[in-house]
């Protein structure tokens, strides 16, 4: 695992939004951070290399588009657990999946682009799977703010 | 909502910004936009919210914060809008959602992520929201993440 220097430290608590929306943003964040547009420029590309950071760009809402995202989760038996990750995955629906440790084994969010859609992908996936699919779609949002500093 | 020109601009930037010097002029470019457009359309569906912002996306697990929990917890329903409120507002809660139960085999209705560089940390921080729900908690569990299996984001079709 990379270890993290001052530099990425910044980034990393500096850059989790509002990344400027001009003709030079790099040149423009890097100056903030107090280093060059090229080495700001690099550093990303090597977190990312580094899987330090998952991605870099805007984050979108998709319900704001007329999608929807859902939670939902499936319990995969431990034998097939490789097997039933990959046709999840497959879907390009399938957001993001994190396996956790209950009976029920994968929760995955599923990001389509019309609200018809979570149905369609979780059809699909208990077709492909064999598997029941438990949807559970927010009734309520009382807080999302995804921003963590690092803490190495 | 979105006409088809937003809807490229998202196609063409859900994988990452280009990282080069000028993103908004490449990204024109490769649409045949002008770049004033571009960045105007980025701005204003940052205003709208369809853009929640636009920065790095860090992985939990490599910056420290290597165990992740996933709370959920059973509370009554008269009560779960207010409680959940409250949990939200806490500073360590990064989502809190009320979500259906799926009985019998899933009782909770309340859903809290919490994260720390132990599980004892999660267990302490649950143990704050435990103590907010009171009497109103019939019953909670904490799922810890044990693996990404696949963070890309949101993906719609070209």
């Amino acid at each position: 695992m990379r270890e993290l220097s001052t530099v990425d430290r910044k980034i990393l608590a500096k850059l989790q939004g509002d990344f400027p929306v001009c003709e030079c943003p790099y040149a423009e964040a890097a100056e903030q951070l107090g280093i060059s547009e090229e080495e700001l420029l690099q550093r990303i590309e090597s977190l990312l290399a580094d899987k330090v950071l998952t991605r870099f760009g805007p984050m979108f809402q998709i319900e704001e588009m007329g999608g929807a995202f859902v939670l939902a989760a499936l319990a995969a038996p431990e034998e097939r657990y490789d097997e039933v990750t990959a046709l999840v995955n497959e879907l390009p629906a399938v957001a993001h999946n994190y396996r956790r440790e209950h009976a029920l084994n994968m929760w995955f969010v599923l990001a389509t682009e019309t609200k018809t859609g979570i149905a369609e992908a979780i059809a699909r996936i208990e077709r492909d799977t064999g598997l029941a699919v438990y949807a559970f779609p927010k009734e309520r949002e009382f807080f999302v703010e995804m921003k963590l500093e690092a803490r190495l | 909502m979105i006409d088809h020109i937003d809807r490229s601009l998202i196609v063409a930037t859900q994988g990452g910004l280009p990282l080069v010097p000028r993103p908004y002029h490449a990204i024109a470019e490769q649409l045949g936009l002008p770049a004033d457009e571009v960045m105007r359309r980025l701005k204003a569906m940052l205003e709208t919210g369809v853009i929640r912002r636009i920065g790095v996306v860090p992985n939990h697990y490599a910056i420290g914060w290597t165990a992740n929990g996933m709370t959920v917890w059973d509370v009554a329903d008269e009560q779960v809008d207010e409680l959940g409120a409250r949990i939200g507002a806490l500073d360590f809660v990064t989502h809190c959602y009320r979500r259906p139960r799926a009985l019998p085999a899933w009782p909770y209705n309340l859903f809290a992520m919490v994260h720390g560089s132990s599980r004892e940390e999660c267990a302490a921080k649950a143990g704050e929201i435990r103590a907010l729900l009171g009497d109103a908690c019939r019953g909670s569990d904490i799922l810890y993440s044990t693996k990404i299996l696949k963070k890309s984001g949101l993906r719609i079709g070209g």
